[in-house]
């Protein structure tokens, strides 16, 4: 690939995006120098994850956000993007990706673009990739990208620093309120939605969730019970500090994606007031830049050891006679 | 991780319901270690088409038990040439007599599988087909 390489992609032609997204899945070398390319060119689009536990409705609830999003401004229609991660076999390293079943309504539609990627191991709920594929999109002029994690509990908080905006999907009947005290996913949440709202038990699921996210603000909640949003008291605090709403919606029928979608594009202006878009940005690039040193030294590093020794320092930690610790300041003065 | 995985989709182009099929062969070439997109029931060719270009995949797999192949697997095929997609490999299976293979071959299917066909045989069939363009 040469300096050329780049344009179909910005021009929007829709396999050579494909074929890209194929290349940096895999990171190869020529899709390394692409994104190098693109870098450039990113930064415009509105990263959108939407993450909880499997059966929560992910899938459907991503389709009718990306349907509401064509419809939005009919003159002048946001192109939207989606990235969805399932998981990847441990054991064979396959994988089923569905995701797309639920998104039937949005083929044919030239300026929606799917695709589905598997885990390949990684364990944040997205997969190594994620980001990759995220740049590529958000060069080729897609306004709106959703990412779709695996179905993610309690650990899977990747998302959050990839996206600018993190939506928490819940579903009534799926575990009580301690599962909802305990660290991790309720945390990242900019928005969250009780999707399946038409099912019992989503009175209790609400309570349970409004009780936590009060909770996260006692000073404001002293203040104002239970009134989440909007109170005038606290304007002056809206500037800096974000009270993730709570909503609930129907995907199957498209019940509160409206409302959703206002939260949503709420929440993105309510970032750039705040500085905090810019503020994600510098994290998520800063992120990025660590883990690709960390790679980057890890590998160069050990090209320079010859297999044997490293192998002979191993069987020394399985004979007690070093400890991990000592192995690794042995390495580094390059005296293993 | 530059490790290059078999992307399939696999699909069911047409109105019969019965998707017992497509999902125990999605389910056995994950169990090969191959990356399987699944795209549902009742698919137009325009959907398949676009779902195969968007996935970018090696192997598209269409399962047809309604007695539309004549009229669903032509259709895909060419869409599939527009896309500039004629390297992807088709596969098909189902209820497909006899006399109508040496046309569906002829127009690039790469195999037809009837009931009963072992999924070693496919999983086998799909490496073989991928290998010489690899």
């Amino acid at each position: 690939m040469v300096k050329s390489s780049i344009d179909p992609i910005l021009s929007g032609e829709r396999m050579a995006l494909a074929r890209l997204l194929t290349e940096v899945e895999n990171d190869s070398p020529a899709a390394r120098r692409t994104l190098d390319e693109l870098f450039p060119h990113t930064g415009k689009a509105h990263l959108i994850g939407v993450t909880g536990a499997p059966g929560t409705g992910k899938s459907s609830l991503v389709n009718q956000i990306a349907l509401h999003y064509r419809r939005a401004d009919a003159a002048n229609p946001n192109r939207v993007a989606i990235v969805a991660v399932d998981p990847t076999s441990p054991f064979t390293g396959g994988a089923v990706l569905g995701d797309r079943v639920r998104m039937r309504d949005l083929s044919g539609d030239p300026g929606v673009f799917i695709r589905s990627m598997a885990s390949r191991g990684s364990l944040g709920g997205l997969a190594q990739a994620t980001a990759g594929m995220v740049q590529v999109f958000d060069a080729a002029g897609f306004e709106i990208i959703l990412i779709e994690t695996v179905g993610a509990g309690q650990t899977e908080v990747d998302i959050a620093r990839l996206a600018h905006t993190t939506l928490v999907v819940e579903s009534p009947g799926l575990g009580d309120d301690i599962q909802a005290i305990k660290a991790g996913i309720l945390e990242i949440a900019d928005i969250l939605v009780i999707n399946k709202a038409d099912l019992p038990g989503v009175d209790n699921a609400e309570s349970a969730l409004r009780g936590m996210l009060s909770l996260a603000r006692p000073v404001e909640n002293l203040i104002h019970h239970g009134q989440v949003m909007s109170v005038p008291e606290t304007e002056s605090q809206e500037d800096s500090q974000w009270e993730p709403p709570l909503l609930r919606t129907i995907a199957t029928d498209g019940t509160g994606v409206e409302e959703l979608l206002a939260a949503i594009d709420q929440h993105a202006l309510h970032l750039r007031r705040t500085g905090g878009w810019k503020q994600r940005e510098r994290a998520r690039l800063e992120a990025e830049l660590q883990t690709l040193l960390t790679e980057t030294l890890v590998e160069e590093f050990r090209a320079r050891i010859p297999i044997k020794h490293y192998t002979a320092l191993v069987e020394k930690l399985v004979q007690r006679k070093l400890s991990p610790n000592e192995a690794v300041k042995l390495l580094l003065k390059g005296k293993a | 991780m530059s490790e290059r995985k078999i992307r399939v989709l696999v699909a069911k182009p047409g109105l019969d319901g019965h998707d017992r099929g497509a999902k125990v062969v999605a389910r056995a070439l994950r169990d090969a270690g191959m990356e399987v997109i699944y795209t549902g029931l009742r698919q137009t060719p325009e959907m398949i088409a676009e779902a195969a270009m968007q996935e970018d995949v090696d192997v598209v797999g269409l399962s047809i038990l309604s007695g539309a192949h004549m009229a669903l697997i032509p259709r895909i095929m060419e869409l599939l040439k527009v896309n500039g997609q004629e390297r992807v490999k088709v596969f098909v299976g189902g209820i497909i007599p006899d006399e109508d293979c040496p046309r569906l071959k002829e127009i690039g299917v790469t195999a037809i599988y009837g009931p009963g066909a072992p999924i070693e045989k496919i999983v086998n069939d799909i490496r073989l087909a991928l290998k010489p363009s690899k």
